[in-house]
């Protein structure tokens, strides 16, 4: 009897862990010999744990699975009380484009047998007939897109790195999830670790590099455990080193965080892997010249490298062909916060906001209506029910002045309070700042403390808030103390009301 | 407690297992943290000098990180997320519910020792929430009640 059971955080932290000891056992006592595969998600969380048994009508699926409803797996499946039906006939699984998380959910992460059955490896032996320029080339025909939030594009990035002459490169694996309500990096990592090292092989094999590392954030026990097992087995069998025989060298290591958020930001993440505080570093030199230990460096997104493979495999153009207007491709949605089904969900860009959060999600787990939903992490804007209409799509996004970020989703209901929320991105600036420049050391506490005046009753504090943050946007060395203002200044223009409010009470 | 000089010896053997590595300060200090539960200072010198730093940069370093401890901390550490998925399912208000029910903010341990409350800005929990890492162990959904029971369960 095959039994599937995701080791995916998320499911882990819903009773996983105990749900396969209480398999386990109850196999044991009944004589049952079973072979439990602990998987990656299927992305749909609010069904963890979920089970699958393997039939010969494939593989059904029973959830959210609790201990009591462990020995029902060992009857007749038809009347378990969680039977879902097949996992790839549920319409979540079935609506969705799966280029990136193909085989996440499906394949045993560990097995380097599971992931060749899958087409894993089909991209990296197509690229070692190419020359790196022409794999530089494949990559920016696709228009793949920096996954990590900025969004630029890939294949200039690697060609700046591949034309770049020095003795040592490296590809850099940004792996430093910290931006709430995503979780894609993880699930990827958890899911199908093969994947993200075929990407930097790949990687590394288009712009000269030998070696890389997968920089994971401490927060991520599991991902780094299993990456760790995966990166030994690719080496054993031949994957990095030699790699597949062709005479070509590539390695990687992971390297752990230490809680340090603005080390996703890349330039901070290289004086992290460096072994220094986490400082920005000014642009330029850009680290694509000027990166690790002062070599021309690739720093990609982990779902940025996890997108490689598929389009080595089925070609530039098959991975074009998804998406709207400048942005190509799929994207892994990660719908959180106050929902009904949150999780992970792979679709070309292009849907509305709207669709997302009505259609997909379901609205609010709470059953209250939606308020707000931040786009894109602590640092996207909050997007009122009035803009649920903008298409998901990086320049899309912009336009309304917000951003799609890593493409998490957080979703409030009613209850939220917004000038709370502008008050906590302040705060998280403040204490999550590196400290390099003023704008965002100082501005961010100012800004704690300029919403604090607002929550009093301070109105003279408002125009205040919005000069401080044109110059925390435009003064700011990165990100961290540059998009801040997106949070703060959606709540207020989008949420009047919540900083009106407080006035009028006092 | 370890005396000055077991501590140095056997940071001496952490030294030794990442010679030849680039950039291996993190690597080093999470490995002594995880040895000692905290980076002893009496090891800073020795990690400085070691990686031909000066003791204030390797300070800098570790003070720049907040997973790096100076002094020990509870038999448990309780670590709640604090961040935006977690909030829209109500982790303010849960994280208020620990902090009374421990008698405890955020940072600091029970005067027995037995426990460290701790914020943790996103496990990537996020469509379980609210979460939190508990002595390593990850939960998803928690409420006032699973909290108090696992509270009970750390004196």
């Amino acid at each position: 009897m095959k039994i599937y059971l995701p080791l995916d955080s998320a499911a882990v932290a819903l009773g996983a862990d105990e749900i396969a000891a209480a398999i386990h056992k109850h196999a044991h006592d009944k004589g049952i010999s079973v072979n439990l595969v602990r998987n990656g998600s299927r992305g749909m969380v609010w069904l963890e744990p979920l089970v699958e048994v393997e039939t010969a009508a494939g593989r059904l699926a029973f959830g959210p699975m609790t201990l009591s409803d462990v020995p029902a797996l060992f009857g007749d499946l038809a009347q378990h009380p969680k039977a879902l039906g097949p996992a790839d006939d549920l319409p979540w699984m079935k609506a969705q484009t799966r280029l990136t998380f193909a085989r996440v959910g499906v394949i045993d992460p560990l097995s380097l047998d599971d992931y060749k059955t899958q087409g894993g490896l089909t991209g990296l032996r197509r690229a070692l007939t190419m020359e790196p320029a022409a794999m530089v080339a494949e990559v920016t025909a696709s228009g793949l897109r920096g996954r990590g939030g900025a969004g630029f594009p890939t294949g200039i990035k690697w060609k700046t790195v591949s034309e770049a002459k020095a003795d040592r490169k490296y590809i850099v694996c940004n792996a430093d999830e910290g931006d709430s309500a995503t979780f894609a990096d993880r699930m990827l990592m958890e899911g199908d670790p093969f994947t993200l090292i075929e990407g930097m092989v790949i990687a590394g094999l288009a712009c000269g590099a030998t070696k890389g590392f997968v920089y994971i954030r401490s927060e991520y026990p599991v991902a780094i455990r299993v990456m760790e097992a995966a990166i030994a087995t690719a080496r054993a069998e031949g994957v990095l080193g030699d790699v597949l025989g062709s005479g070509k060298s590539f390695d990687m290591e992971v390297r752990v965080g230490a809680g340090a958020y603005v080390c996703g930001e890349e330039t901070s993440l290289l004086n992290s892997l460096e072994g220094k505080r986490g400082v920005v570093r000014a642009k330029p030199p850009l680290p694509a010249l000027q990166g690790f230990m002062g070599k021309p460096t690739v720093v990609n997104n982990v779902i940025s490298l996890a997108s490689v493979p598929v389009i080595f495999e089925k070609g530039a153009e098959f991975y074009k062909g998804f998406g709207l207007g400048r942005s190509r491709g799929t994207i892994p949605l990660q719908i959180a916060g106050n929902v009904k089904h949150g999780g992970l969900y792979e679709i070309a860009f292009g849907l509305t906001l709207g669709e997302i959060v009505d259609g997909i999600a379901g609205g609010t787990a709470s059953g209250r209506p939606v308020k707000a939903v931040q786009v894109g992490g602590p640092l996207g804007a909050y997007f009122p029910r009035a803009l649920f209409n903008t298409p998901f799509g990086y320049e899309e996004f912009a336009g309304k002045d917000g951003l799609i970020g890593h493409a998490g989703l957080t979703v409030f209901d009613d209850s939220a309070d917004m000038l709370a929320q502008a008050r906590f991105a302040m705060e998280f600036c403040a204490i999550e700042s590196c400290g390099k420049c003023t704008p965002c050391r100082i501005g961010a506490v100012r800004g704690v403390e300029t919403v604090d005046r607002i929550a009093k009753g301070d109105a003279a504090a408002i125009p205040l808030l919005t000069d401080l943050c044109n110059t925390m946007k435009a003064g700011s060395l990165c990100a961290l103390g540059g998009f801040t203002p997106y949070p703060v200044m959606s709540a207020l223009t989008h949420f009047p009301d919540d900083f009106a409010v407080k006035e009028a009470a006092e | 407690m370890l005396d000055s000089d077991q501590t140095i010896s056997r940071v001496e053997e952490i030294l030794a297992r990442h010679q030849g590595m680039e950039g291996a300060l993190l690597p080093i200090l999470h490995a002594i943290q995880a040895e000692f539960g905290h980076v002893p200072q009496d090891a800073l010198p020795v990690v400085a000098k070691a990686m031909n730093i000066s003791r204030a940069e390797a300070h800098g370093v570790m003070s720049f990180y907040h997973d790096f401890r100076e002094a020990p901390v509870g038999r448990h550490v309780l670590k709640l997320c604090r961040a935006e998925a977690c909030q829209a399912m109500g982790a303010d208000r849960l994280a208020d519910h620990a902090k009374t029910t421990l008698g405890l903010d955020w940072h600091e341990t029970a005067k027995d020792g037995s426990v460290t409350l701790e914020p943790v800005f996103c496990l990537g929990l996020c469509a379980c929430g609210p979460a939190a890492l508990v002595d390593g162990k990850l939960v998803g959904r928690l409420d006032a009640k699973k909290l108090d029971a696992l509270v009970e369960g750390m004196k």
